[in-house]
């Protein structure tokens, strides 16, 4: 009997497969980090895999991400294709010097003579009342950063697609994977497929308003773009799905059909997703076409917090967007 | 008080700690032991019972480092802490209802709600801070210690962390930097044997992490970590020795978590058996039978402790169930000193 061709996978399961698909496809693909192993990870993506592929494949680092990020850094370079999970992204912060300083720059400072192919992944984002020092969404840090690709899949179907994108490509791909995500079902082809990563996807069609959306957002844009065309308010989502390089030529397409931008992201307003995306608008020959100002919603200029509603009230959510787009479209903002 | 001139006076050498402490600061440290441990197990249920959210890192089992390394120490002494931290609050002197009204998120609470289980800290009782990032704490508790020496104060920084944060770079900056400036720092290590779910064998290049005191030329000391006399006489002379300006130490203390490392362990890296093994090891029993035989407290008296801990974690519940939620509108409030307009 066949396996079907399509199921219903979690969002972590749909990592898990893309794993093991890439270990089964290429003896280079190793995957490092902290309880990988018999844990199966903090989030259970892993889960299994270190009883099928075995410990020289699936290793447990020590405590020590900026050490164990720059084995990773070595390995790439000299030939292997290290897949280094963090525990939370927030962690990232201990092991940038690597991520930054060498696995960015090697190879423009080596003239191109060499390549860093490595996949870093980061549980992100906020709601799961683990506060400021495990919440964050840094991922605006990284797409700071030329020579890192960064991207932000939101569904198990582009997850999958896009870390098989990330493991074949030979530079440095940092996937920044939404915590709430994790659980959340969707079709995914058993088979090996990938998802190109540095384009963005329209998700939904609308003609009043185009909103730019990533990762967890995507998903409350779309419930809101629900709720708003019950309004009468036709709103288009677009699904960013990768932050470096981004995909201007979709935004401006959208934008000249819409007149109108919202760009909606969990990252720190200022100086995010937002800005980048506003800016470009702004230096394009969508700018001509705006018919109302631009809208960010972005995370407060706050920590996390720990508390439920605080934390809640920290990050853009549903009805925040709704009414937020309402305002815009009736001319309040 | 004057540690060095205690011990000297103490020539037969019989167990110094139960002479160094009168009976009633013997009792109280069995008081706050019971008190860590009926705080968690409350806490616990409540988040059993879906009361609060997030995670949380207990201690059960580990309580006899915590108090026996806080019994040296004064108000002014710091300490910095870890995401398994609620041990080391309640032993550097804070209140279990301003505790639980941070685990229940209320403005009551020791952080305004904004901080939750990781973040718990009573900032009056010189307790720096409890920390999400391993080995987080460490530099700065040597932070603390250099500001103790430029200001000429005799005070000594307490840094608690796990076997695990050992192998992060910041311990070891920290370590060297705390020797060659001869700080007055104690650097607690509560080596439970597993960093998450990797043990120590599979994560350290050598056997315990006392040995890595000899690479930044101070004393590397090896207690029992569930045994609260060991560990308090192997902190009593490192804190002398930190006052005195010697420079820091570093004691292991062996122990064990008998929880899981939060709520979403599944033990899969540990047996049965060996978690029995080590529960039978319980500090706060090994203590009682101590109090006990040296005629220091009776049964009943335990019990009279015992019962007023489980009432005074009861009331601290009830109290912070009753706080007042934090409002939205604050969410920005504390991120600068002075709010930005
Ligand atoms: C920098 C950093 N890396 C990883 C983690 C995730 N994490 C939290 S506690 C922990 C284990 C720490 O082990 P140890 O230092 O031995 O302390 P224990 O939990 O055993 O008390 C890990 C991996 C973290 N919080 N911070
Ligand atoms: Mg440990």
């Amino acid at each position: 009997m066949n396996a079907p061709a399509i199921r219903e996978l979690s969002y972590a399961q749909a990592i898990q497969e893309a794993l093991a698909q890439a270990m089964d496809a290429d003896p280079r693909v190793f995957l490092m980090g902290e309880d990988i192993g018999v844990y199966g990870g903090a989030f259970q993506v892993t889960g299994d895999l270190v009883h099928r592929y075995g410990e020289d494949r699936v290793m447990d680092t020590p405590i020590a991400e900026l050490g164990a990020a720059g084995v990773a850094v070595g390995a790439a370079l000299a030939g292997c294709r290290p897949v280094f999970e963090f525990q939370f992204s927030d962690f990232s912060a201990l092991a940038l010097e690597q991520i930054v300083n060498q696995a960015a720059k090697i190879r423009f400072m080596l003239g191109g003579k060499v390549s860093v192919p490595l996949v870093m992944r980061f549980p992100a984002g906020s709601g799961t009342g683990a506060a400021a020092q495990h919440s964050q969404s840094l991922e605006a840090w990284l797409a700071h950063v030329p020579g890192l690709k960064v991207i932000q899949p939101s569904t198990p179907y582009d997850i999958k697609g896009m870390l098989l994108a990330a493991i074949d490509d030979p530079d440095p791909v940092m996937v920044f994977e939404h915590k709430l995500l994790y659980k959340m079902k969707g079709d995914v082809p058993a088979e090996p497929y990938r998802v190109p990563i540095g384009k963005a996807i329209v998700r939904r069609a609308g003609t009043g308003i185009s909103i730019v959306a990533t990762s967890i957002m995507v998903h409350r844009a779309l419930e809101a773009a629900e709720i708003l065309s019950g309004e009468g308010i036709d709103a288009e989502v677009i699904d960013l799905r990768t932050l470096r390089p981004i995909d201007t030529a979709t935004i401006i397409a959208s934008v000249k059909k819409t007149g109108r931008l919202a760009c909606v992201y969990e990252g720190v307003k200022t100086l995010g997703m937002g800005a980048e995306i506003s800016a470009m608008i702004a230096e394009s020959e969508a700018f001509d076409y705006l018919d109302a100002p631009i809208l960010r919603l972005g995370g407060a200029e706050a920590p996390i917090p720990y508390n439920p509603v605080l934390e809640k009230a920290s990050v853009p959510q549903t009805e925040v967007i709704v009414a937020r787009v309402r305002d815009l479209l009736q001319g309040r903002i | 008080m004057n540690v060095q001139a205690r011990r000297e006076a103490d020539p037969t050498n019989q167990r110094p700690f139960y002479r160094q402490f009168q009976p009633e600061a013997l009792q109280d440290a069995l008081r706050r032991m019971y008190l860590i441990r009926r705080f968690e197990e409350g806490a616990e249920d409540s988040y059993m019972r879906g009361l609060i959210h997030g995670t949380m890192h207990l201690s059960i089992g580990q309580e006899a480092s915590a108090v026996g390394s806080c019994m040296h120490l004064r108000k002014t002494d710091y300490i910095t802490s870890t995401h398994r931290g609620h041990g080391h609050c309640i032993a550097k002197g804070a209140d279990p209802k301003l505790m639980f009204a941070e685990f229940f998120g209320k403005e009551e609470g020791y952080c305004r709600g904004r901080g939750g289980s990781m973040h718990i800290a009573d900032v009056e009782s010189g307790n720096l801070g409890a920390n999400g990032i391993v080995a987080g704490g460490i530099p700065i508790a040597v932070g603390a210690a250099l500001a103790i020496k430029k200001q000429k104060r005799d005070d000594v920084a307490v840094s608690f962390f796990g076997d695990g944060a050992s192998n992060e770079g910041a311990f070891h900056e920290a370590l060297n930097m705390a020797s060659i400036w001869k700080l007055p720092v104690v650097f607690v290590c509560e080596n439970n044997k597993y960093g998450m779910s990797v043990s120590t064998e599979r994560s350290m290049a050598v056997e315990h992490v006392a040995d890595r005191a000899a690479g930044y030329r101070m004393p590397g000391v090896i207690v029992d970590g569930n045994r609260i006399e060991d560990v308090s006489e192997a902190v009593m002379e490192a804190t002398a020795r930190a006052r005195a300006g010697e420079g820091p130490s570093l004691i292991e203390c062996k122990t064990y978590r008998i929880r899981g490392h939060s709520k979403s362990d599944r033990n899969r890296y540990r047996s049965k058996e060996e978690i029995e093994e080590w529960a039978a090891k319980d500090p706060i029993r090994h203590f009682e039978l101590e109090l006990i035989a040296r005629g220091i407290l009776d049964e009943a008296q335990v019990d009279t402790i015992r019962a007023a801990a489980e009432q005074e974690i009861a009331e601290a519940i009830d109290f912070a169930r009753e706080g007042t939620d934090p409002t939205p509108d604050e969410v920005t409030r504390d991120v600068y000193t002075v709010d930005l307009a």
